[in-house]
C-alpha cells in the first residue's frame, strides 16, 4: 500500500518534505536576523507595536483553536490573560517589592518570599491559567457548550473583582508596580514561534482531527469514538496555557498590572482578529493579528487630540471601537469566510503561486 | 441581624430582582426561539435609559409620553437588530451568530460613547415615584413598589400573551421545532420578530426603572445587569418565562441578603451570580421550572 | 460464532410515548441481522438506544458479554460497535481522508506531547493510520476523491464514506442505517454484494435498517420485524415474508414491498 502509492500521499497530505523544513528554517532564521536589526536600529515606540504584534499573535493563535478549530465560542482571553499576568508577576517580584508595595495587607506567606527566574514563572503562569480552564470547562462542557460564552464572560468580571478582594495576594486596585521590564523583542517572539509551532503541531495531529470532527458533528465524533467533553477540555486547557503565558510577557511589558487593565477590549481584540484572518485558519489568525494591532495603533489618531490642517480635533474615544465592531458584523454577515477562510498557508502553495505568476521561474 | 433590617433588605432584593427578571424574560425569550445567546439584549436597557432620558431632558416631554416612546423605539431597534445582523445568518453555524452578537453589543454601546459621551448623566427621576412610605420600622420606596407593581403587569400580560394568543402560541411551537412550524405554514420570521420586540419593549421597561433606582446613564450600563439576567434566565430555566422572572427575584434577593448578612463580602457582590451559575450547572442545569431542551 | 449484541426487553419512553417496547435481538459475529417495519417503528431508535446516543427506560444491552447498558457514545464506539446515521452525518467541511482517519483516532498510542514534539510514536501511528485509511478508501472506490471535500461528494459515495469511516473504528458490530436508500437497483444489488464480502471477510456482524425489502430479504441471514415499538416477528426472510402480523403492519402503506419485487419501483 505504501509502496505504489507514496507520491498520492504525499501530494494529499503536509507531510513534511526535506524542502520545506528548509524553508521554514531559513524564514526563521530571516525572521530573526530581522528582529536583530530592529532591536538595534529601531525607535523603542517601533519595538514597542513589535512586541505587541508577538503577543497579539500569540493570544489569537491560541484563541484560534478554541473558537475556530474546535468551534467552541470562548470570551475567556481577557482572564486568562490577566490570571497569566497574575501568576507571572506575584513570582517575578522581588522580596523587597513585594514588601513594599503591599501596603494595604502584607502579602500571603509563603508567596512573599518566592521568587522564580522570568522562564518559570511564564511557565507556572501557563499552568495556572490552563488549570483554570479546566475547572471552568468542566461544569460548562458537560451540559451545554455554548454557555461557555456567558461563563467566560462572566468569568472576565468575575477575576477582576477577585483581583480587586484578594489583597493578599494581587494587593487589590493598587496593582503590582514595578515588575522587572523581561519581556524583549526575543522573549516576544521566541514565545509567539514556539506557540505557533506547538498549536500547528497539534492540529495536525489526531488531536486536531478529532477536534475537528467534533466542530463538524459533535454527534458523528462520539459515534466514532472521540470523547467530545475531553477534547473540548483539552483544547480549551491549551490554548488557555498560551494565553497564560502571553499574559505573562504582556505584564513584563507594561511592567505595571491592576485589576481594571484586563477589560473585555483585550477579548474583542482577539475575537475580531480570528474572524478576519478566518476562523479556523492559523495563518489567517497570525496575519490578521499583524494588521489589526499595527491598524488599532495608526487609527489612535482618531481618539487623540489633533491638530488636522489648523483644525482642532478633539479626538472622540470609542471610534476605533464602532469601526471594528461594525467591521465585526459586515465581516459575520458578507464575507463569513475572512482572508484566509480554513485554509492554511504552505510551502508548496506559495511556491506554485509563484510558478504562476512568474512562469520564467524554475522553482 | 434583626426582624426590621431583614424586611427591609428583603425590600431592596425584590426590587433588584424584578429588574432582573424584566430583563431575563428578553433573554429566555430569544433563547427559547433561536438558540442565540443575545449579548445585545442587556445593551437595550442602556438605549431605553438614553432615550427616555432625552425624551425628558432634551425634548422636554412630559415623562409618560418620553418612557412610552422609549419602550416603543427599543421594541422597533430590538427588531431591526434581529432583521439586519441575526436573519441573514439564521442558517450558518451557532457560533458566527454569537460573534456578530458580540459585534452588535459593542457597536451599541461604543456609539453611545462616541454620540453621548461616557460621563454618566443623572436622570431626572418624576414625582410619582420618588418619595417613600414608612411600614412600621421599614421604609418602602414609592419606587420599590412601582418596580414591583409594574413587573407583575408585565409578566402576567407577558405569560398570556405567550400562552392565549395565536402568535404566542406560535412562538412556544418555534422553540420546540422549528422544522414543524414552517410545515405548518406560520411565518417564522414574523414570529421571531415578534419575540425580539416583546423582549426588547421588557428590557426598554427594565431599563427606565433600572436608571430611576442608580440614576447614573452611561454607555456601559447594560453590560452586567445583561450578564446577570442571562444568569437568572438558566437559573429559572431557560426558555421559560415565568422561570426568567423567578430567577431574577432569586438572583436579586441572593446579592442584597448575602452582603447584609456578611457585609465583608460586598466587593464580591458581581461574583454571586456567576458561581450561582456554576452551581446550576452542576446540579440542576435545565433550571428550576426548565424541562429538558432537545439539542 | 459468539454473540456480539444482546439486546434484552429494551424499552423507550419518549414523553409517554413507547417508542419501543421490550424489543430483543441478538447479533452474533459472521452474521447480518435486519431491522424492519413501517416509518416510524422505532427502528432508528433503537440503534440510537444501543449506541448510547438515546437512554433506554428498561431493559438492558449486552455487548461482547460485558453490560454496555448507560454506557457514553463514544465510549460504547471504542469498545467496537460502528455506525452510520439515516441522515449522513459527515464531517462535512473536512476531506475524505480526514474523515476516515479521525474514526481512528481511539487506536493512536501518542500522547499530544509526543505530537508536537513528532517524535517516534507519532510518525509511525499517523502513517499507519493514513495508510489504513487509503485502503479503506481504495475498498470503497473513494480513493480518487481522497483530497476533496466529503460535502463536494454525490450522494451515493457519501454513504460509502461514511461506511468507510465506520470500518475506520475497526468494528466488531457495524450498524447501517438504511444504507441503500437513494441507491438505485444496480448499485444496490453491487451494495449487497460487498456487505456479504465485507462480512466474510471481516467475520463482523452487521445489523442494518432499510426499506428496499428486497435487498434486506436478500443480505439477511434473519430480520426482526417492529411497528410501533413493539416487536413483531423474527426469523429467517422467507418465516417473515410469510408472516401473517408483517404483512398485516405493512397492509395500507405497501403490500408490495414485502413481497419482494419492490426494487423495480
Amino acid at each position: 500500500m505504501l509502496g505504489p502509492n507514496r507520491k498520492f500521499t504525499e501530494g494529499l497530505f503536509k507531510v513534511t518534505t526535506h524542502r520545506d523544513r528548509t524553508l521554514t528554517v531559513f524564514s526563521v532564521i530571516i525572521l530573526l536576523a530581522f528582529l536583530f536589526y530592529a532591536d538595534r536600529n529601531f525607535d523603542s515606540y517601533t519595538v514597542r507595536i513589535l512586541e505587541n504584534i508577538a503577543i497579539f499573535i500569540t493570544l489569537a493563535v491560541s484563541y484560534n483553536l478554541i473558537n475556530g478549530v474546535m468551534g467552541q465560542f470562548s470570551l475567556a482571553p481577557n482572564a486568562f490573560l490577566a490570571i497569566g499576568a497574575y501568576t507571572s508577576a506575584i513570582f517575578t517580584l522581588s522580596q523587597e517589592e513585594k514588601l513594599r508595595s503591599f501596603i494595604i495587607e502584607p502579602m500571603l506567606w509563603p508567596l512573599s518570599v518566592i521568587s522564580f527566574p522570568f522562564a518559570i514563572s511564564l511557565l507556572l503562569a501557563g499552568i495556572a491559567t490552563a488549570l483554570v480552564a479546566v475547572m471552568m470547562a468542566t461544569p460548562v462542557f458537560r451540559v451545554r457548550g455554548d454557555y461557555l460564552a456567558i461563563v467566560t464572560l462572566g468569568f472576565g468580571e468575575v477575576i477582576q473583582v477577585l483581583a480587586n478582594n484578594f489583597l493578599s495576594i494581587t494587593n487589590g486596585s493598587l496593582g503590582l508596580k514595578g515588575l522587572y521590564p523581561y519581556t524583549n523583542l526575543w522573549w516576544a517572539w521566541g514565545v509567539c514561534i514556539f506557540t505557533i509551532f506547538c498549536t500547528v503541531r497539534l492540529i495536525n495531529s489526531s488531536y486536531g482531527r478529532a477536534m475537528k470532527a467534533v466542530r463538524e458533528d459533535e454527534i458523528a465524533a462520539e459515534a466514532m469514538g472521540i470523547n467530545a467533553l475531553r477534547i473540548k477540555t483539552f483544547a480549551f486547557a491549551f490554548s488557555a496555557f498560551f494565553q497564560g503565558v502571553a499574559g505573562g510577557l504582556l505584564a513584563h511589558l507594561i511592567t505595571t498590572i491592576s485589576p481594571s487593565l484586563f477589560t473585555f477590549m483585550f477579548t474583542f481584540n482577539l475575537l475580531i482578529i480570528v474572524v478576519i484572518g478566518g476562523l479556523g485558519s492559523t495563518t489567517g489568525s497570525v496575519i490578521a493579528a499583524v494588521l489589526i494591532t499595527w491598524g488599532n495603533e495608526a487609527l489612535r489618531v482618531f481618539e487623540e487630540p489633533s491638530n488636522f490642517f489648523g483644525f482642532q480635533y478633539e479626538g472622540i474615544p470609542g471610534m476605533r471601537m464602532i469601526l471594528f465592531s461594525v467591521i465585526l458584523i459586515l465581516v459575520m454577515l458578507f464575507a463569513r469566510t475572512g482572508i484566509m477562510g480554513r485554509s492554511e498557508f504552505t510551502w508548496e502553495g506559495l511556491l506554485q503561486w509563484f510558478r504562476r505568476k512568474i512562469p520564467a521561474l524554475k522553482v | 441581624m434583626d426582624y426590621s433590617f431583614a424586611l427591609q433588605q428583603l425590600v431592596y432584593g425584590l426590587t433588584l430582582g424584578c429588574l432582573y427578571g424584566l430583563l431575563a424574560i428578553g433573554y429566555t425569550m430569544v433563547y427559547g426561539v433561536l438558540r442565540l445567546i443575545n449579548f445585545a439584549h442587556g445593551d437595550l436597557l442602556m438605549v431605553s435609559a438614553y432615550m427616555a432620558f432625552f425624551g425628558i431632558a432634551i425634548f422636554g416631554l412630559p415623562w409618560p409620553v418620553s418612557f412610552i416612546g422609549s419602550v416603543l423605539l427599543t421594541a422597533l431597534l430590538g427588531i431591526l437588530i434581529d432583521r439586519g445582523a441575526y436573519k441573514p445568518i439564521r442558517k450558518s453555524p451557532r457560533i458566527n451568530a454569537l460573534i456578530t452578537a458580540i459585534g452588535v453589543s459593542f457597536l451599541l454601546e461604543n456609539l453611545g460613547l462616541v454620540l453621548i459621551g461616557g460621563r454618566p448623566k443623572s436622570f431626572p427621576m418624576p414625582s410619582l415615584f420618588s418619595g417613600s412610605i414608612v411600614v412600621g420600622t421599614i421604609n418602602i420606596p414609592a419606587l420599590s413598589i412601582w418596580i414591583f407593581i409594574i413587573t407583575s403587569v408585565l409578566l402576567v400580560l407577558c405569560v398570556l400573551v405567550v400562552k392565549k394568543t395565536r402568535i404566542g402560541i406560535a412562538m412556544r411551537a418555534l422553540s420546540r421545532d422549528m422544522e414543524t412550524v414552517m410545515l405548518m405554514g406560520i411565518d417564522k420570521d414574523r414570529v421571531i420578530s415578534f419575540t425580539f420586540a416583546l423582549g426588547s419593549s421588557l428590557a426598554a421597561a427594565g431599563g427606565i426603572m433600572w436608571c430611576m433606582k442608580y440614576p447614573a446613564v452611561e454607555p456601559f450600563m447594560g453590560v452586567i445587569p445583561g450578564l446577570k439576567a442571562f444568569v437568572a434566565a438558566v437559573l429559572g430555566g431557560i426558555g421559560n418565562i415565568t422561570g426568567a422572572a423567578l430567577g431574577g427575584l432569586i438572583l436579586g434577593l441572593a446579592e442584597v441578603l448575602i452582603v447584609a448578612v456578611e457585609p465583608d463580602w460586598s466587593g464580591y457582590r458581581d461574583a454571586i451570580a456567576f458561581f450561582l451559575m456554576i452551581i446550576i450547572l452542576l446540579t440542576r442545569p435545565t433550571g428550576i421550572l426548565g424541562e429538558r431542551l432537545p439539542d | 460464532m459468539a454473540l456480539l449484541l444482546d439486546v434484552r426487553n429494551l424499552s423507550v419512553l419518549f414523553g409517554g410515548v413507547l417508542a419501543l417496547n421490550k424489543l430483543s435481538l441478538e447479533i452474533a459475529g459472521g452474521e447480518i441481522i435486519g431491522l424492519i417495519g413501517p416509518n416510524g417503528a422505532g427502528k432508528t431508535t433503537a440503534f440510537n438506544v444501543v449506541t448510547g446516543r438515546i437512554k433506554r427506560s428498561s431493559g438492558s444491552i449486552f455487548f461482547c458479554g460485558r453490560d454496555i447498558t448507560g454506557w457514553s457514545p463514544s465510549r460504547i464506539a471504542r469498545n467496537g460497535i460502528a455506525r452510520t446515521f439515516q441522515n449522513i452525518k459527515l464531517y462535512e467541511d473536512l476531506s475524505v481522508i480526514e474523515n476516515v482517519m479521525i474514526a481512528a483516532h481511539s487506536s493512536i498510542s501518542y500522547s499530544f506531547l509526543e505530537a508536537i514534539l513528532g517524535l517516534g510514536r507519532f510518525s509511525r501511528d499517523e502513517s499507519r493510520i493514513r495508510s489504513k485509511a487509503f485502503e479503506l478508501l481504495e475498498l470503497m472506490n473513494l480513493k480518487e476523491l481522497a483530497a476533496e471535500r466529503a460535502s463536494s461528494l454525490p450522494y451515493g459515495s457519501q454513504r460509502k464514506l461514511e461506511i468507510a469511516r465506520a470500518l475506520a473504528l475497526e468494528p466488531k458490530l457495524l450498524l447501517l442505517d438504511e444504507p441503500v436508500a437513494g441507491m438505485n437497483p444496480t448499485e444496490t444489488r453491487e451494495f449487497a454484494d460487498f456487505i456479504l464480502r465485507l462480512r466474510d471477510s471481516l467475520s463482523i456482524g452487521i445489523g442494518l435498517i432499510d426499506h428496499d425489502m428486497s435487498f434486506v430479504m436478500g443480505v439477511c441471514d434473519r430480520i426482526r420485524v417492529i411497528d410501533h415499538g413493539v416487536p413483531i416477528a423474527w426469523g429467517i426472510p422467507t418465516q417473515v415474508r410469510n408472516n401473517k402480523d408483517v404483512i398485516a403492519a405493512y397492509l395500507g402503506t405497501d403490500f408490495g414491498v414485502v413481497t419482494g419485487d419492490h426494487a423495480a419501483n
